[in-house]
């Protein structure tokens, strides 16, 4: 198992926003988690990639094993961790190409490697560009600054692409994307799924579906996925909405 | 010759020495000068040196600095080739060099070099001499005597410093070099001056370094007036590099005539106490100037930039780029004074001012600005004060980083707001270099100065050294 969390409860500023979170993902899954606004979603990815404003008040996240609580950020990054940010940072100042060559050359190290070279990474830059379709110069620019919303999703999935993570989370990567960008998007998931990584796609709407199938649909409501199923299970959302899981919980 | 003295500097010490080195040390001086200094010493026995009491000194305190005894020489201590003493290490930067060592110039047999163009530069003592009427017209006609009793000091007392004239019509085909050093075994007291006139529609780039090449204690007194005539250009370069017991406090006194434009960059990356008095007066329309600075301090580090800008005119610009990293116990003080007078209508003016604490026993007092009587003006001022923005911390580790290595590269990204806008590629490459040995703790002042370092000769990746992880 790659990613397993049992009864996790988060909460933030003493507000309780994870209230029991069971989860589990093989290699080669792709899981999506679906929901309504405000139920939890973004909280449970960040939680994962270890964003130190939430406080893990009970349950724990095992992942290849380890107890993600006693790694830091970047040693969950650099054990495979990737975390598609809702909404990028921009930081001015901060070339792409100095930033994803720090990026790479630290996992590299982590993995024992030697640094690249400039022009080994300028060529891994443009192959990875190639295989994500991003036709537009990201590379001379700050990071993120100045993006559309488009590219800094984009963006999201370059690096992505640069760091080849074991277990990819992303974070409602579709929100705010016209449909050219949604399918460079998918597609570039689609490209970068192997037998020996795992997504997790968090999604409002079923239409990224469309394009990046899952093996497993769950439902976040509240703090707990109140239920899961296959691709059918997002079908079934975009037709009745997700009241029906709201007024099931009540009754 | 009363040449030398050596006690604690006081107001009284340094009046009575005015007095005894009247006839004596400045017995070369023009009448016109004489009455500059009689009338600057006058000044500076009203109003003397400065003290926490006083309002725009309160949050510099140079207390320990003038309890500390220093060496004054009234004459240079020896003709020493100023080519022996540095090199100047940036690569490709092809600069006119001048030199002070001590406060004095230093020239090999020409004291004042008059190129083919018309440009005079050289030692002001000897452009007092062979150039009184140009000296005279400009000399003592910017920097204010009368409200500040430091730059009143140094009237009174200076002998040398650096003269530039750059004629009408002319533009400088290289940078000019103004290199400041400190080089001695004994604690110095010294007070150049400096003099820069502009012609109508001239240019020149202007680099002023001040460093110090060993650990003695220095306190000096530097006042710097440039004139600007019509539609001149200068581009102007401050590096301050100097020892953990050095004080500094540079007056630059900016005039700038109708639509001429200034832009000038404050880079200090060492120094005890730093303190720059930025002045500059509009004194007609359409005149432009941006001003950029730049400061990483730490230890006990202190510095203070006190920029005043007097729009006298209308239809004049301004911008004031202010940002500080500092560290450990380090403290700063940001002081921007606008004035936008009655009748300076369609001015711009702004300040900004950002400061990164990244320890809870810095300090930085900021405080920008404004005093606006026209009605029909764009102004305005911000200030912002923190440590390194979390979310971008957070992304950085997303992504591999080291906590370590995703500081750096945010302190850099800052410090290259300013530091991109030096406009001389090969100067803005060493500064990116300098600035990145400065936050990863590597530069060393006297061993790797601006002069001395191993240079870069291409731009800076920003590759940090794993060895270090």
């Amino acid at each position: 198992m790659l990613l397993s969390i049992n009864n996790l409860h988060a909460s933030i500023n003493g507000k309780e926003i994870l209230k029991g979170i069971e989860l589990k993902v093989n290699k080669g899954e792709i899981h999506a988690i679906m929901g309504p606004n405000g139920t939890g979603k973004s909280t449970l990815a960040s939680v994962i990639a270890g964003r130190d404003v939430f406080e893990i008040t009970a349950g724990d996240i095992f992942y290849k094993g380890k107890n993600l609580q006693k790694l830091s950020v970047e040693e969950r990054a650099r054990e495979g961790i990737f975390l598609g940010f809702q909404y990028p940072v921009e930081i001015p100042g901060v070339s792409m190409t100095n930033f994803m060559r720090t990026a790479v050359n630290e996992l590299r190290k982590y993995k024992g490697l030697d640094p690249l070279s400039g022009a080994e990474f300028i060529r891994m830059m443009e192959e990875k560009k190639k295989l994500v379709e991003i036709t537009s110069d990201l590379t001379n620019r700050s990071v993120n600054e100045g993006f559309s919303g488009g590219e800094k999703k984009k963006n999201e999935i370059y690096q992505m692409a640069m760091l080849d993570p074991t277990l990819a989370i992303l974070d409602e990567t579709d929100s705010g994307l016209d449909i050219d960008a949604l399918r460079i998007v998918a597609n570039g998931v689609n490209k970068l799924r192997t037998k020996e990584n795992a997504f997790l796609v968090i999604t409002h709407y079923q239409r990224l579906l469309d394009y990046i199938i899952p093996d497993f649909v769950h439902i976040l409501f509240d703090g707990r996925i109140v239920k899961s199923g296959g691709k059918e299970l997002a079908i079934e959302i975009e037709e009745k909405g997700y009241d029906w899981i709201k007024n099931g919980k009540e009754a | 010759m009363k040449d030398l003295i050596k006690e604690a500097i006081s107001k009284e010490r340094m009046v009575d020495l005015f007095s005894s080195c009247r006839d004596v040390v400045f017995n070369e001086d023009s009448p016109t000068i004489t009455s500059i200094r009689e009338k600057a010493i006058a000044s500076f026995s009203r109003i003397g040196f400065p003290t926490i009491k006083m309002e725009e000194w309160k949050n510099t305190d140079l207390k320990d600095s003038f309890s500390r005894v220093y060496n004054y020489y009234m004459q240079p201590q020896s003709n020493i080739d100023f080519q022996k003493i540095f090199r100047c290490n940036i690569p490709h930067l092809d600069t006119a060099i001048l030199g002070l060592l001590n406060g004095w110039y230093v020239s090999k047999d020409v004291p004042l070099m008059e190129l083919g163009n018309g440009i005079i530069m050289g030692s002001l003592s000897e452009a007092r001499k062979k150039y009184p009427h140009l000296v005279e017209k400009h000399y003592g006609k910017y920097a204010d005597d009368s409200k500040t009793g430091l730059t009143a000091l140094n009237t009174a007392f200076a002998k040398d410093g650096i003269f530039i004239y750059v004629p009408d019509n002319v533009g400088s085909p290289k940078p000019v070099q103004m290199i400041n050093v400190i080089q001695s075994d004994q604690n110095l007291f010294l007070q150049s001056r400096n003099l820069i006139l502009l012609g109508k529609n001239s240019r020149l780039s202007l680099v002023h370094c001040d460093d110090s090449y060993n650990h003695q204690s220095s306190f000096s007194n530097i006042v710097t007036e440039i004139h600007l005539a019509e539609n001149a250009f200068l581009d102007h370069y401050k590096l301050q590099n100097l020892n953990n017991s050095s004080t500094l406090i540079s007056s630059v006194y900016f005039h700038l005539e109708s639509s001429a434009d200034v832009e000038s960059h404050y880079l200090s990356l060492n120094g005890g106490v730093l303190r720059n008095n930025i002045n500059l007066v509009f004194n007609g329309p359409h005149g432009n100037a941006n001003i950029y600075g730049l400061y990483l301090m730490d230890r006990k580090q202190h510095i203070d930039n006190h920029v005043f800008i007097d729009h006298m005119y209308p239809d004049c610009s301004s911008s004031e780029l202010f940002k500080g990293i500092m560290d450990e116990n380090a403290s700063g003080v940001f002081n921007g004074h606008v004035l936008v007078r009655r009748d300076a209508q369609k001015t711009n003016a702004y300040q900004s001012n950002k400061n990164i604490l990244l320890t809870d026993t810095t300090k930085v007092n900021s405080k920008p600005f404004l005093e606006i009587y026209a009605d029909d003006v764009k102004c305005g001022h911000g200030s912002t004060t923190g440590q390194l923005d979390p979310e971008s911390m957070f992304y950085l580790r997303q992504r591999a980083i080291s906590e370590e290595s995703a500081r750096m590269l945010l302190m850099f990204a800052f410090a290259d707001q300013v530091v991109g806008k030096i406009a001389i590629p090969q100067l803005r490459y060493r500064i990116e270099d300098m600035v990145k040995k400065r936050l990863q703790g590597e530069l060393q002042i006297c061993e790797q100065c601006v002069l001395h370092c191993n240079t870069p000769e291409h731009p800076v990746e920003f590759n940090i050294d794993m060895s270090k992880i």
